[in-house]
């Protein structure tokens, strides 16, 4: 077992055609991912590596029966690529995309309600399941597979706890880069609920970072719904107010949104909050060996 | 982004919200101009990005054409500082004469996204505490913020508008007046990829008019690539030169007080990289982020980006390798480094693909690198060498 990702995945790749696309479609065959088909409009009946193009995301799925997409499309086509996934039935959509405008991710979320599709991102590393497979951009030689759940808002920041989990013998049940747009599919609070239903996860690395409310919701959870330990890190201490460092979402504004108040409230829930991210790996494996 | 007050006002217009008669204005010769059309008492205030400008003596009243000139001369040219701005404050390029008005009531207006998760969509709010720091109110007197979500894909409907004016008091005779300035907000903010729109204060006249007294708008920048008309209002002055000149190469790069410069890949590891600095007993000169393909000449721009900021004393180099392979990482550092002459002490950190021949190459060339393994390390071994 892990989350998202598992044996019956059957992935299409809408913009494996483009630079990103192609490398990383290849990068994720070489990771063990069952790639079924890829979708770009205007391509259908070419094909990549003997991997089947299609013009629609509908033929992928009546066809190479795909149930999961990821998405390497430009900005200003994503959100009518996800909507194209929705449509099509895909279950577990992973947007890579970095600069979707906030307002479309608005209306892509409306129309996620009651689909029962669930979208991971956008502007987001992917999800990796080690010794399934993987979507997105995270490196292959990190992983290990094992029982801890990752969850993050970043990227290389992501890879480095995996890096160092892997480094002292933690391997990972699934990892999973949330996004660090304001509005994205899938929250801290779904993936923790996820991981608390998963038999093969033992404890929870969660990665925060500054700007807007996912963490104090995600304490919420913790506090009320958690049984298994979690460690969290939050990213930006030292950030000033006012200024988007990096992720559109990452943004101190109003005087909300402070990695302190974060850490406080992460406290507050039980979560084993680490000041210094250089011992997230230590501190899984002091509560991993209790 | 951001724009200024007498910009926002033009889109104002344009969508019929009510605003002050008034022009904006370089000289003082031109405000005593302005003045005398519009016949009466004149608000100067002075246009800069950064609020709190009352309080810094960026807005004046006067009573007559000479009198505006005259205080028009105080206020174009300073050097404005509001708790907004930092100590250095801001130069006052140009100023917005307006029609000071007979004002019956203070009110604010304004929307901005909630990221919720039961949201997650834009909300308009209005209060009766018009004039007042909003954030303030809303720590301290939340209940005086009402609130109506506006989900985009319904659009706007009249109710919410009319739960907001009469939510403000206001009387039946112009509800429906306020209700329509409250849905051309709403499309200024769906139509023009808005992330906050606020008009603080919103105010009532004792003549029973509603208009917008003062007008703020950001706006989303990946939003900007469909609006080149909002694209145009950048005011590149009213921005930090290097901050500028790093966004122009596809650096991620944000000034700050510290004498540790540092250098990143990715945002996220950027910040935790600032944070380590801290940790460590030192003080971050900037947040940097070199972006995914960090290239050898990315890395000389970003390298000369760090470094001119004159308070730099040590360089941190944290690179995790992924796609990125850390042996064209350092030999992009080496390169860079060479042709720049750069000699303010570095420590370099490398971390994934290729590792060993990246350190190796640093090793083996001659420049000065202090190589680090760990993460805490390689901030405790710059702040050291400061």
């Amino acid at each position: 077992m892990s989350i998202l990702l598992n044996e019956q995945s059957r992935i299409v790749i809408q913009g494996i055609t483009g630079g990103e696309g192609s490398f990383h479609t290849r990068e994720a065959v070489n990771f063990g991912s069952k790639v079924v088909a890829g979708v770009t409009p205007g391509k259908g009946g070419t094909d990549l590596d003997g991997m089947p193009i299609y013009n629609r995301v509908i033929d992928a799925v009546e066809k190479e029966g795909a149930n999961t997409s990821g998405i390497y499309v430009p900005a200003s086509f994503a959100p009518d690529a996800i909507l194209e996934a929705i449509e099509a039935g895909i279950k577990l959509i992973a947007c890579m995309t970095e600069g979707i405008p906030v307002l479309e991710m608005v209306k892509v979320k409306k129309a996620l309600k009651g689909t029962g599709s669930c979208l991971i991102g956008p502007n987001c590393p992917g999800i990796t399941t080690p010794g399934v497979g993987k979507i997105g951009f995270m490196p292959n030689f990190i992983h290990k597979k094992g029982n801890v759940g990752v969850i993050s808002r970043s990227g290389t920041l992501t890879y480095e706890v995996i890096n160092m989990l892997t480094n002292l013998g933690v391997g990972q049940s699934t990892s999973v880069g949330i996004g660090g747009d304001p509005i994205v599919g899938s929250t801290f609070v779904d993936m923790l609920e996820l991981f608390e239903a998963d038999p093969e996860t033992r404890l929870v690395a969660i990665i925060g970072e500054i700007g807007g409310n996912a963490e104090e919701e995600a304490a919420e959870f913790v506090k009320e719904r958690m049984s298994k330990p979690v460690v969290g890190f939050i990213a930006g201490q030292t950030a000033p107010s006012g200024k988007r460092m990096g992720h559109a979402g990452a943004i101190i504004s109003g005087g909300k949104g402070t990695a302190a108040e974060k850490m406080k409230a992460w406290e507050d829930a039980g979560i084993n909050v680490v000041v210094n991210p250089a011992d997230i790996g230590k501190k899984v494996v002091s509560i991993l060996s209790k | 982004m951001k724009i200024h007050e007498y910009q926002a006002k033009r889109i104002f217009v344009e969508y019929g919200i009510p605003i002050p008669d008034g022009d904006v204005a370089n000289t003082p010769e031109e405000v005593r101009e302005i003045t005398n059309r519009i016949g009466k008492k004149v608000v100067i205030k002075a246009q800069i990005h950064a609020g709190g400008r009352g309080k810094g003596g960026g807005v004046k009243t006067a009573d007559s054409p000479q009198e505006a000139e005259k205080v028009a001369r105080e206020i174009i040219g300073m050097n404005l500082i509001t708790h907004q701005t930092g100590p250095e404050g801001k130069r006052v390029k140009r100023v917005l004469v307006e029609e000071a008005l007979d004002v019956e009531k203070e009110l604010y207006l304004g929307i901005v996204i909630d990221r919720s998760r039961d949201q997650e969509q834009p909300v308009i709010m209005a209060s009766e505490a018009g004039g007042m720091d909003i954030e303030e109110v809303a720590s301290k007197s939340p209940e005086k913020i009402i609130k109506v979500g506006a989900n985009p894909v319904v659009s706007f409907s009249s109710f919410q508008g009319r739960k907001l004016a009469y939510g403000l008091g206001m009387d039946k005779s112009i509800v429906s007046k306020a209700s329509k300035i409250i849905e051309m907000l709403y499309r200024i903010f769906m139509e023009k990829d808005a992330t906050l729109i606020e008009i603080n204060p919103f105010v009532l006249t004792r003549g029973g008019d509603l208009l917008a007294l003062d007008a703020k708008i950001n706006f989303d920048d990946d939003g900007l690539y469909r609006h080149p008309e909002i694209k145009g209002l950048r005011d590149l002055d009213e921005e930090e030169p290097l901050e500028v000149e790093a966004s122009n190469t596809g650096v991620n790069y944000i000034k700050l007080d510290g004498n540790v410069g540092c250098m990143v890949n990715g945002a996220g590891l950027a910040m935790a990289t600032m944070d380590l600095i801290k940790l460590a007993g030192g003080e971050p000169a900037n947040f940097l982020d070199v972006g995914g393909g960090a290239t050898a000449e990315r890395i000389e721009k970003a390298f000369r980006i760090l470094t001119s900021d004159k308070n730099v004393k040590a360089i941190l180099v944290n690179i995790f390798g992924g796609i990125l392979r850390c042996d064209r990482v350092a030999s992009g550092i080496i390169e860079a480094a060479s042709k720049m002459n750069l000699n303010l002490p570095m420590v370099v950190r490398l971390q994934g693909t290729n590792v060993e021949e990246g350190r190796k190459l640093l090793e083996g060339s001659n420049l000065k690198f202090n190589v680090a393994e760990g993460l805490f390390e390689a901030a405790q071994k710059v702040v050291a060498l400061l």
